[in-house]
């Protein structure tokens, strides 16, 4: 399935019926939430107030968001968490639009090949397994995004790395020193380093990030590899900011992130040629 | 109570294993101690405080005598020395070294006292501190008696706000929500660091570091909101890394109640030297056992990184082992609480009828264990609402199949650290269901030829031909070679190799026999 949003209907196989085409249609440029009718505008929320439970924190639940620009706030839920908390379930109608047609959506430029195509790509085009030093850098002792794109197993029924025969993959682990993945990288002549963070409280990972680019440039190689970054909390608008290649948020899967690395990989060999 | 047929033989096979397993790292240990060790022994004694510079006293006493090659005979023997030539309380001589006055190996050095007057003076002194921990002992058991304690599957959840303050708000909240367990999650990388922060701490990356303040705090703050709500609030935190004894004495201390303690998991999580952690885990539990703290065992962490369903039966060999070695350390069995989890993709066809066989086949084995059961993590995502019906299906699993501690998922377990609502949600949905479907395990069988049965069947069998590989290959190579998550780690290399001492013919650490003698008595 992969349908223009509120064209739905155009993908039927039926070519006309009396239920074709008859809803409302969906003003692209001034796009609105859909609870159950076009344009109703409705939003879920919950929340939590730091205050006790009762009438007022009710009335402070539902003034929140009418100060936010929710209309028809509905508080449909209220529970005491005790000590001085209430938690809210809540629904409004957003007065907010967004101008669909005009919105500009930074991705990594690929597109994503599957397993095979991937290992016959890189067979092709470089001729030789892809060099991959992975590690979760600084402090961050979480490697479930990590593994989940190098090693053997992978994610959501999608090999990791390590599986294809385009790839060698180095897995560093956690709390790995950014000098230490960057002597690893050196010493294994790696293409492509791949850094997973998602602790990213006080935004240490910012820092961690930060500090590896600039090791690199310190050290005058940054350019001699692909920088990429992976976690809940990363996207590749921040990613390039950061001085990376590329950024890959929560929910990527393995092809993703093998079928970038293998097209950016020819795409700077390309240019170095 | 539902039962699953289970083969004794292979039952005592998997015990005689792991009794080999064992005494082969009885073997790799005996005669070594650590530097956290001898670090530890000094916090028994009462040495605490920090310097200027914020390192602990306990790492400066033990760095010079390490320094002077003072450590074969023990930290104790050197304390004794020093409190012996110059006439100083532990408290006093502590203030002297924080402020740079004293240098004890000048102090050792002076010392002329027969071996003998040195160790009645530390024994006598070793007793006096012991009976302070054996009284917390005491004194948790009269509150729970008082008090009472909830219902098992016990309701945990954590706080990790970085600030203790903060943590001690939620977990109050937390309490009158109906938690019955508390666990205050370390700051991240705490557990590398070979030395104890020191005093109330606000700022922390993901959790709240443990120190004997903090854990002071929080154990004030749940006895009184227990006292309230009418139930003990058990307090967890975490005795593992590099300075795993030196936090089982803090807990033992402040009366913590649960210790994530685990024989194994520092070697293949955290890289650090199998020598160190096998005598660390052992001192560790001596500790935990003499203060009467259920520790928490770590197998859950294998199935994040290997198969869950191809790997289930690693989980099983592991208990076998981590309860083995407890016991050695003197701990009852209703201290070792071995670990486990629920982590099969929900993807998976039958998916819950392959956790309720691993969860009753544990159930089982181990009927003394109060069994920690590990909430989903690895198949969490973004989709909350998905991941809460994910943790009612935990709960599910664990009141048919009678666990002992419930860690409870939180929905947004792949998001953030829980915020106090995700704690809540996650408290109602365990009440829900541990109420709702009270008794179902015991209105229901195991079809003898079911895909239940069958999957314990295998599983065990291959946990015992595991087991039997491992005894023969011995522990540490089985670790090196990758037998347990996966993971492998080399014998001589890990962090925290270089606090690893041979203890000379003059070694002596009171607390070792004082510990062993009174957990036998009991």
């Amino acid at each position: 399935m992969n349908l223009e949003p509120g064209t739905g209907g155009n993908s039927s196989r039926v070519e006309s019926s009396a239920w074709l085409n008859k809803a409302a249609a969906v003003d692209l440029e001034n796009l609105r939430p859909y609870g159950d009718t076009i344009d109703d505008g409705k939003i879920q929320l919950s929340f939590t107030l730091p205050v006790s439970f009762g009438p007022k924190a009710k009335a402070a639940g539902k003034a929140l968001l009418e100060n936010i620009g929710f209309k028809e706030v509905e508080i449909v839920h209220v529970k005491d968490l005790k000590e001085g908390f209430t938690f809210f379930v809540a629904y409004g109608r957003s007065q907010a639009t967004v101008d669909y047609t005009s919105l500009q959506v930074v991705n990594p430029t690929v597109s994503i090949m599957d397993y095979s195509e991937i290992n016959s790509f890189i067979a092709e085009k470089i001729g030789r397994p892809i060099k991959v030093v992975g590690a979760c850098t600084g402090s961050d002792a979480h490697t479930v995004g990590l593994d989940a794109i190098l090693n053997m197993k992978g994610y959501a029924g999608e090999y990791g790395l390590e599986r294809y025969s385009g790839f060698t993959t180095w897995n560093l682990g956690s709390q790995v020193p950014n000098e230490v993945l960057i002597s690893k990288a050196v010493e294994v002549g790696a293409d492509a380093l791949l850094v997973s963070q998602v602790v990213t409280q006080k935004n240490i990972h910012v820092k961690n990030l930060t500090e590896l680019v600039e090791l690199l440039e310190a050290e005058g190689i940054r350019d001699e590899f692909i920088l990429v970054v992976g976690g809940p909390k990363i996207g590749h608008e921040l990613a390039m900011e950061l001085g990376f290649d590329a950024g890959f948020g929560p929910g990527t899967t393995p092809p993703e992130v093998a079928s970038f690395l293998a097209q950016e990989l020819v795409l700077e060999g390309k240019e170095e040629n | 109570m539902a039962k699953l047929n289970i083969d004794s033989g292979i039952v005592a096979r998997c015990q005689q294993a792991a009794k080999t397993i064992a005494d082969g790292v009885d073997k790799e240990i005996a005669g070594l101690t650590t530097t956290s060790i001898e670090r530890t022994v000094l916090r028994l004694y009462g040495v605490t405080g920090v310097d200027n510079d914020d390192i602990p006293v306990a790492n400066i006493i033990v760095d010079q005598l390490k320094e002077k090659e003072l450590l074969a005979e023990g930290a104790a023997k050197n304390l004794g020395k020093a409190l012996l030539s110059s006439g100083l309380e532990i408290a006093e001589l502590t203030e002297a070294i924080a402020q740079g006055e004293i240098y004890l190996p000048q102090l050792v050095a002076e010392a002329d006292f027969s071996d003998r007057r040195i160790t009645d003076f530390l024994i006598k002194l070793a007793e006096k501190k012991s009976k302070e921990i054996n009284n917390n002992r005491k004194k948790r058991k009269n509150l729970q008696k008082e008090l009472g304690l909830g219902s098992q599957p016990w309701l945990y959840v954590i706080v990790a706000t970085g600030n203790i303050y903060e943590d001690v708000n939620q977990a109050r909240a937390a309490a009158r929500q109906g938690a019955d367990i508390v666990a205050v999650i370390r700051s991240t990388a705490q557990s590398l660091l070979d030395y104890v922060p020191h005093g109330p701490t606000t700022e922390g990356f993901g959790g709240t570091y443990a120190t004997q303040e903090n854990f002071r705090i929080m154990r004030e703050a749940l006895d009184d909101i227990g006292e309230e709500v009418g139930r003990y609030i058990q307090l967890v935190n975490y005795c593992s890394g590099l300075c795993m004894p030196e936090i089982a004495a803090m807990g033992a201390l402040e009366r913590l109640d649960m210790m994530l303690n685990d024989a194994m998991y520092g070697i293949l999580f955290r890289d650090i030297n199998m020598h160190r952690t096998m005598v660390d885990q052992h001192f560790s539990r001596l500790i935990n056992g003499y203060a009467g703290i259920i520790i928490n065992t770590g197998e859950d962490n294998y199935l994040t990184t290997a198969d869950s369903l191809a790997e289930a039966h690693t989980v099983i060999a592991s208990q076998f082992i981590n309860k083995e070695m407890a016991r050695r350390a003197g701990m009852e069995n209703e201290l070792i609480g071995l670990g486990h989890a629920f982590e099969i993709d929900p993807a998976q066809e039958n998916g819950f009828l392959l956790e309720l066989a691993q969860a009753q086949l544990i159930r089982q084995l181990f009927p003394q264990a109060p069994l920690k059961y590990m909430p989903p993590t690895k198949h969490m995502t973004g989709d909350i609402f998905k991941g809460y019906l994910l943790n009612g299906m935990f709960n599910l699993a664990s009141i048919i199949t009678g666990q002992g501690i419930q860690l409870l998922g939180m929905l947004t377990e792949a998001i953030h650290t829980p915020f106090v609502q995700d704690r809540a949600l996650s408290l109602e949905n365990a009440r829900y269901i541990f109420k709702n479907a009270n008794k179902l395990g015991a209105e229901i069988e195991f079809k003898d030829d079911g895909i239940i049965q069958e999957r314990a069947t295998k599983v065990l069998e291959e946990a015992g031909e595991m087991l039997e590989d491992i005894a023969e290959l011995g522990l540490l190579q089985a670790l090196a070679e990758g037998y347990f998550a996966n993971i492998k780690r080399p014998v001589t290399g890990g962090k925290g190799s270089d606090g690893v001492l041979e203890c000379g013919k003059n070694y002596f650490n009171p607390f070792t026999k004082i510990f062993r003698e009174e957990m036998l008595e009991r």
